[in-house]
């Protein structure tokens, strides 16, 4: 399970939390993650967030 | 074909741009900036020593780069000298620009109320990557840091220079942090996690005067007469939208450069948007409703005439010694808080009339009730 950061706003993404209340379910991996979602905290893409750690 | 131009390269501008190139990639468009064009995000200037990141790290692209990437010319140091809505026209300082569709993407001034003293030259405020690039030189080798402001900016960066080693004195005349976003409650929450790091309070008075104390020292006067010594001092008191480009090109402003919902302003083909937009009323100085903004004009740049909407917008205080997230209420609304505390963990909900909610703050686990929470609240622009 990876984390993966906004590097915009500095939200962290966790895959094994995944986002719940956004019907994004706990261990769901970035690349699963739907390519249309936007960060809730500013709202930039899946573009401008890098993986920071393993 | 006259050009899009787009005046300002941070993140409005940046984000116009990366949005209009995934619709149109043969219009030109030139970007002018009065600073060096490196692509950096804003937010991040008061995370960069928890995120261990120097100024050259917060860097993500060169205005090169970002030249290459986008299929656009970046022109730095350019400082635009006024523009002629007319002749549709950008003047500079030895030429001038025709462009077919303008963007004024300016940003924020740090506002610094005046302070006497004559150290007032040395008193720091940081507003974009270069200031933070000084700012950072500055404080090599230094201990002590006095923040003027306890708001959003404020507690950041007490928080941020805490994590970073330094010992922080924060002065906030309204005698609490984030005194315009949190109830009380919330509030103190915030103060006592940043007390916990370390971080002294000087609340109630102003501060006065900056001036050279012994050695490099500086001495923060303040109104009560009490006085604060420190290596370094951090103006953070608030932003004030860049107006002053617009209103003597004759475009019709108030708080912000007025826009309608297409982000039009009153001029013919220019366009604003970001921390110097006020859009149908609104100046909300985020990056949420700036994308959101970025996304909807990209689509009128590129010829489909579309008007932005902001839902719920939340803003996320990166205080990790205490998390916020606050959605205030709007401007005006009526209403009562209803708060619930455990020690640092508060749920603020500001409930209207009949039990509708109508914002809310929420600190330490409590944001994790926010997107709960957001389901709940009326958006702030359909």
């Amino acid at each position: 399970m990876k984390k993966w950061e906004c590097v915009v706003c500095g939200f962290i993404y966790d895959e094994a939390e995944g986002l719940p209340e956004e019907g994004i379910a706990a261990g769901t991996a970035w690349d699963d993650v739907p390519e249309d979602w936007v960060c809730p905290d500013c709202g930039v893409g899946k573009e401008d967030f890098e993986m920071v750690e393993i | 074909m006259n050009p899009v131009v787009i005046i300002g390269t941070g993140l409005a501008g940046f984000n116009t741009v990366k949005e209009f190139r995934k619709l149109d990639k043969e219009t030109p468009v030139v970007m002018l900036t009065a600073d060096d064009g490196r692509n950096y995000s804003k937010p991040m200037l008061s995370a960069g020593f928890t995120k261990e990141k120097t100024a050259d790290d917060l860097c993500m692209a060169t205005p090169e780069k970002v030249a290459e990437q986008f299929n656009v010319e970046v022109r730095t140091g350019i400082h635009v000298a006024g523009i002629d809505t007319a002749a549709k026209r950008v003047l500079l300082p030895d030429a001038h620009l025709d462009y077919s569709k303008l963007v004024l993407a300016l940003g924020a001034d740090t506002w610094t109320p005046p302070l006497e003293g004559d150290a007032v030259g040395k008193v720091f405020s940081v507003n974009d990557l270069m200031d933070y690039a000084k700012f950072r030189a500055a404080l090599e080798g230094k201990k002590t840091v006095t923040i003027l402001g306890g708001g959003l900016i404020g507690c950041e960066f007490a928080n941020d220079l805490s994590n970073g080693g330094f010992e922080v004195t924060l002065v906030e005349p309204m005698g609490r942090c984030l005194p315009l976003l949190l109830p009380e409650a919330a509030s103190e929450a915030v103060g006592q996690g940043l007390a916990d790091l370390g971080v002294k309070f000087c609340f109630g008075p102003l501060a006065k005067a900056v001036q050279h104390g012994e050695g490099d020292a500086l001495v923060t006067e303040l109104s009560d007469g009490s006085e604060i010594t420190s290596d370094v001092v951090l103006s953070a008191i608030g932003l004030r939208p860049r107006i002053s480009m617009a209103q003597e090109a004759g475009l019709e402003t108030n708080r912000g450069i007025i826009t309608d919902k297409t982000l039009r302003t009153s001029a013919e083909d220019v366009y604003a948007l970001g921390d110097c937009a006020e859009v149908e009323g609104h100046v909300l100085p985020y990056v949420l409703p700036l994308m959101a903004s970025a996304r909807a004009l990209a689509k009128t740049l590129a010829g489909e005439t579309t008007e932005v909407s902001y839902g719920v917008m939340p803003v996320t205080i990166k205080t990790p010694a205490c998390p916020v997230v606050v959605c205030p209420a709007a401007h005006g609304a009526e209403g009562e808080w209803e708060i619930e505390a455990e020690g640092s963990n508060v749920q603020a909900l500001f409930r209207g009339k009949d039990g509708n909610l109508l914002g809310y703050a929420l600190t330490g686990d409590a944001v994790k009730e926010k997107m709960k929470l957001n389901k709940e609240l009326p958006a702030v622009m359909p």
